[in-house]
């Protein structure tokens, strides 16, 4: 068996959104550490001004995602034994992002996309009636349920090659939530929902390239969401057309 | 090289879809371009056609057969995902559609040598 | 970049040429045994109804989906926006099925 050396190097983007480079550290080579914890290891004894976001550690926040070897990643969850190539790790910003500064993504647009699929809460109801109730198995709420996990994190959105290529997409995460309110009967806005995703950055726009299912930390599919979008649009297109 | 965030299966499924698609598109103009040939230049078009008689030409037909076959199937592909109830077997498709374009095209250049 | 009105030209042209790209794979298959000559091809088509019916929404249904498809490529690849992508899109269309057009013609008319 290979002798464990005992550092990592660590190459580490550093820098703001008009240019930067990759700076590179000695890290300890402990067993059991995850990506964050080397991040974490690097701004506490050996550079005090590196940026980077993280909150929960635990993989509930979806604060901690960056590009890790060329491959976006929640760091909080993502073990350095699994990644590291020839003891060697490389750590950039989240890829399709701003870059406020080193490793800490501006992360408006994205959330901005959120609201513009109209991946919101329509009610239906107001405090005064009654609580409705649901039957979980019912198609439309297993379809719901199957993305309600999303964290935010914006690992689907990173791997995506038309949000790179096309900066009106509103991109994986916003439009699985589009989905997700759709299948939602406690939601008002289907029609709102449908219409939100249908323009010129809509779901349309989607290849099925399926990196987002691929990469996204809590095995969802917002392909298959995002294919759902585009039946539920093509229908109404059809019934809209036969009506007029 | 290929970046390490696309190195999976329906990635690859959307690159071979863009592509052939693309180089169709591009040959095209000349294929219409040969066939209006008929109705003012017959024998310019039957100076085209004995081209075809060289092996390199029947390998680029080859490789012409196979992008069409390719592209349909592909595409025959993403409009059962997206118009049909999804289905878990993407990648078993995506592999199926180059099989089947492989088995088609080969059977052109079977008969075409 | 690509709304629902596009996308639902590209998927309907797509579903149209389905069937008849898998007819144009059989005659390949069919006629390139022996080689190819212009009577051959001029000997199946000419006059023919079926095959002017045939080529002609081929060729109609060819003009949109590609025309669309490449206003997707220039877009994501070469960044290529707005009226310039429009202008783009329409010419794309109008020379494929001028010159589809007249082979279609070429092939058929007696």
């Amino acid at each position: 068996m290979k002798a464990t050396p005992d550092t990592l190097t660590v190459s580490v983007w550093r820098g703001a959104e008009s240019g930067g480079s990759f700076e590179s550290f000695e890290v300890p080579n402990f067993e059991s550490q995850t990506i964050l914890d080397i991040v974490a290891w690097i701004q506490q004894n050996s550079d005090p001004t590196l940026t980077y976001r993280y909150a929960c550690r635990v993989g509930m926040c979806g604060s901690c995602a960056m590009m890790v070897n060329g491959v976006p990643r929640w760091t909080c969850r993502t073990h350095v034994q699994k990644v590291v190539q020839d003891n060697r790790v490389e750590i950039a910003p989240l890829r399709n992002l701003p870059v406020i500064k080193d490793l800490a993504t501006d992360m408006d647009p994205f959330f901005d996309k959120w609201i513009a699929a109209e991946g919101l809460h329509h009610p239906t109801k107001s405090r005064h009636d009654p609580i409705e109730q649901i039957n979980p198995e019912s198609a439309a709420r297993v379809e719901a349920a199957s993305g309600i996990e999303c964290i935010n994190c914006s690992v689907c959105y990173a791997a995506c090659d038309t949000v790179a290529n096309n900066p009106d997409y509103l991109g994986p995460a916003a439009l699985q939530r589009a989905w997700t309110v759709y299948n939602d009967s406690k939601d008002a806005g289907r029609q709102q929902v449908l219409d939100a995703v249908s323009g010129v950055g809509g779901c349309h726009n989607c290849h099925s390239q399926g990196s987002c299912a691929v990469h996204c930390p809590n095995d969802l599919n917002p392909m298959k969401a995002i294919a759902g979008l585009k039946r539920a649009t093509a229908t109404s297109f059809f019934r809209k057309g036969s009506r007029t | 090289m290929i970046r390490p965030h696309r190195t999976h299966t329906l990635w690859f499924a959307y690159i071979l879809h863009r592509l052939s698609g693309l180089s169709l598109a591009l040959f095209l103009p000349a294929h219409f371009y040969i066939m209006s040939l008929a109705l003012t230049q017959p024998e310019r078009l039957d100076g085209f056609l004995k081209w075809t008689d060289l092996m390199i030409v029947k390998v680029a037909e080859y490789g012409l057969v196979f992008l069409l076959a390719v592209h349909i199937f592909g595409g025959l592909r993403l409009m059962a995902l997206e118009w049909l109830p999804w289905s878990n077997g993407q990648k078993t498709l995506a592999a199926a559609a180059v099989g089947g374009a492989f088995l088609i095209s080969t059977m052109f250049f079977m008969r075409a040598i | 970049m690509m709304d629902i009105r596009l996308y639902m030209l590209q998927r309907i042209s797509a579903l149209i040429m389905a069937p008849l790209t898998l007819g144009h794979i059989a005659v390949m298959i069919y006629a390139i045994q022996g080689g190819l000559s212009a009577d051959e091809i001029l000997g199946r088509t000419q006059g023919s109804v079926f095959w002017f019916l045939f080529y002609g929404s081929f060729v109609a249904a060819v003009s949109i989906h590609a025309a669309i498809g490449l206003r997707v490529i220039v877009s994501e690849w070469l960044g290529l926006r707005g009226m310039v992508l429009t202008v783009f899109g329409w010419a794309v269309f109008l020379v494929l099925l001028a010159m589809g057009a007249q082979a279609v013609l070429a092939v058929t008319q007696t």
